[in-house]
């Protein structure tokens, strides 16, 4: 029989198969944040993974539950604020998420991340920024919150914008007093008020109507419903913002977080690595196409 | 003895009964030889020992939703195009398990570690030799690498093939990508009535040839082979202008072609299935009865299933027309964006497999009549 040149290395399989390998995490802390909605905290259990672990606001966790799956949660916390917790805020709505409303401090869950782009809290430094968000679009943006506040001499006028269904669902209400001391002009509304509701109902985008902008020196920072960023993304526009200082930030189903698995794709795009947050300037061509 | 004198490039003749001594020379060198065998009135992809499991005489008919086994009665083992079946079942199997994990107390992992098998793929056409090539440049990207494609990948051999007789569906010569082999094949096929041509195209390659005699081929042998191979460059009936594909797709993403294509496709993915390039995978989390272990698999998905864009707020593209139109700008256009290179290679397999019929050469075509007018 002949002998062939084999390649050694491959053939001596020295691979392991780390794909989609979580690390395990465990709950720490949990605190109800309205209905169907709580924070929870993680921290990893091998300490060596813990101290690697750095993100930046706007980027994802795919948090595993046994059993039933990954979810893409992005992180609702700055970094340095929480000392390094994980922090994710969950709507409990979909099959993994609704398991991760049964969970107990002290329980374990499945971590890979962080994945994606983060807002660009550097690259806005000097401007006035426009935050506006919409139900579950607020997590997303709460640790650009928090850091900006930690930074705050280094922007201009922060106005944050935000909407929910009724004001049972307002999220983060004990932070509300801490922000408004940071100089941060907040702006909630509600679609439908209760009893005691005595603020505005109506959406986000309708409180452009309310301030004015500098279009040559705001920045936007937009999460929430796609109808409701097109809109916020519209009133922008129409005030002169370039679309390069309007970020958007968007959710698609994603499997991998690493432009792999294809299901977030979306023209160019994987949505999962070179979003979820984006330039509207490098979006806009496609943005409106309808079921694209 | 003209082994010692062989190197990259070299053609010898090869009796065709002495491809199953290269076959055996394969498996003692620990390499799985897979190749086509005729089953269930079609071609597909299995293992393979030698001559005895080839579709031997046997034609492929191939048309839109239409595909017809012909016995020929030739002494020919490779005339049949393409297989019903790709070889990238072979390096991104559809469904593998990635890791165990385990409730005892707490959550433990235990990885799946296994071995990736050593594949000798016999018979690899041109087309599907770029579509291998298209997919390295998803799996064993700088920024991702996939570990069980890669092991795979990194161990392979290739015994390629040269087409002689293009089938209907196919439209390589469209895409840059054949009919005939140029290179990085360890060795080459050209099959003719009484003898095998066989190109010596890596050192992995000619270390298989090592220590055994050949003859060389006669001027007329190679003349015939040429020959054939130009014959079969001509005879390919179906083209595809690929003129600024990528602009033509994405630049009419409200074309009423999508709308018509929409009502036809019946989304049930075969064209994902049997495409040589479709890489998209889904992870599944399959749980014991008693919900203390639960193994999760990676497993094949296609842009056309419903669930495939689908988030808690609905789906995304919840319309037929929508997921039609994702498949074909994503291969014949964002693909480009993406990995540089267009995502088809003429094997037309999309074709014939299709239920509807639906030809993609044919919408391209009517898409760019649409936009002229």
């Amino acid at each position: 029989m002949t002998t062939m040149l084999l390649n050694t290395a491959a053939h001596s399989a020295g691979y392991t198969n780390k794909l989609l390998l979580p690390h395990w995490a465990e709950v720490v802390r949990i605190i109800p944040e309205a209905e169907g909605v709580t924070t929870f905290q993680f921290k990893f259990i091998d300490p060596e993974v813990q101290s690697r672990y750095r993100f930046e606001p706007g980027q994802f966790n795919m948090l595993y539950m046994p059993g039933y799956g990954e979810a893409a949660i992005s992180m609702s916390s700055d970094f340095d604020t929480d000392h390094g917790l994980l922090t994710h805020t969950i709507r409990h709505i979909g099959n993994v998420t609704k398991a991760t409303s049964r969970l107990k401090v002290g329980d374990m869950v499945g971590m890979r991340g962080p994945f994606g782009t983060s807002w660009p809290l550097e690259a806005i430094e000097g401007m006035d920024v426009v935050i506006a968000c919409g139900g579950i679009g607020l997590p997303p943006l709460r640790g650009a919150i928090h850091r900006i506040i930690r930074n705050r001499g280094k922007y201009g006028k922060v106005i944050l914008l935000y909407g929910a269904r009724t004001p049972k669902d307002l999220m983060y209400p004990s932070e509300y007093d801490a922000w408004q001391k940071a100089d941060i002009e907040m702006q909630v509304t509600v679609d439908r008020g209760d009893d005691d509701w005595t603020g505005r109902v109506g959406v986000v985008p309708m409180w452009f109507y309310h301030f004015r902008v500098d279009p040559h020196k705001t920045a936007v920072l937009t999460c929430g419903p796609e109808i409701m960023m097109r809109f916020v993304i519209y009133e922008a526009l129409a005030r002169r913002v370039p679309s390069e200082h309007i970020y958007i930030s968007l959710e698609r189903n994603m499997k991998c977080g690493q432009g792999a698995c294809g299901h977030c794709q979306q023209g160019p795009f994987f949505i999962c690595k070179d979003g979820p947050v984006f330039p509207f300037r490098a979006f806009e061509h496609i943005f409106n196409v309808e079921e694209y | 003895m003209i082994d010692k004198t062989l190197t990259i490039g070299s053609t010898i003749a090869l009796p065709k009964p002495e491809l199953d001594l290269l076959l055996a020379d394969l498996r003692g060198n620990g390499f799985q030889t897979v190749g086509p065998h005729l089953q269930d009135e079609s071609i597909i992809y299995t293992n393979i020992d030698g001559l005895k499991d080839l579709p031997r005489g046997m034609l492929s008919e191939q048309a839109p939703a239409s595909y017809r086994m012909i016995q020929t009665g030739k002494e020919r083992y490779f005339d049949f195009i393409p297989g019903g079946q790709s070889w990238k079942q072979f390096l991104f199997p559809p469904r593998y398990s990635l890791f165990n994990a385990v409730k005892d107390g707490t959550w433990q992992l235990q990885e799946n570690n296994e071995p990736a098998p050593h594949y000798a793929l016999i018979g690899v056409r041109a087309c599907e030799l770029a579509a291998i090539h298209i997919q390295d440049k998803i799996f064993l990207r700088e920024d991702f690498s996939d570990p069980i494609c890669r092991a795979r990948r990194e161990s392979l051999f290739i015994l390629a093939v040269n087409c002689l007789d293009p089938d209907a569906t196919c439209f390589c010569v469209s895409m840059g990508c054949g009919p005939r082999h140029r290179a990085a094949f360890d060795l080459c096929l050209t099959e003719l009535d009484d003898v095998f041509l066989v190109e010596v195209g890596s050192e992995l390659g000619r270390s298989l040839l090592f220590n055994r005699t050949f003859d060389l081929p006669s001027a007329f042998v190679q003349n015939s082979a040429n020959l054939a191979m130009e014959r079969a460059a001509g005879a390919m009936m179906r083209t595809m202008d690929t003129s600024d594909l990528p602009g033509l797709l994405t630049g009419n993403l409200d074309a009423e072609r999508w709308t018509e294509v929409g009502k036809r496709c019946l989304s049930c993915a075969n064209c994902t299935l049997v495409c040589p390039t479709c890489f998209c995978w889904d992870a599944t989390d399959q749980v014991d009865i008693l919900g203390k272990s639960t193994r999760r698999d990676r497993v094949w998905d296609s842009c056309f299933n419903p669930n495939y864009s689908s988030v808690v707020g609905g789906n995304t593209r919840p319309n037929i027309r929508s997921r039609y139109r994702q498949w074909l700008t994503h291969k014949l256009g964002a693909w480009k964006d993406q990995f540089g290179v267009l995502g088809c290679v003429g094997c037309g397999r999309c074709i014939t497999w299709c239920p509807a019929g639906i030809d993609l050469t044919e919408e391209v075509n009517a898409i760019r009549a649409e936009v002229k007018t």
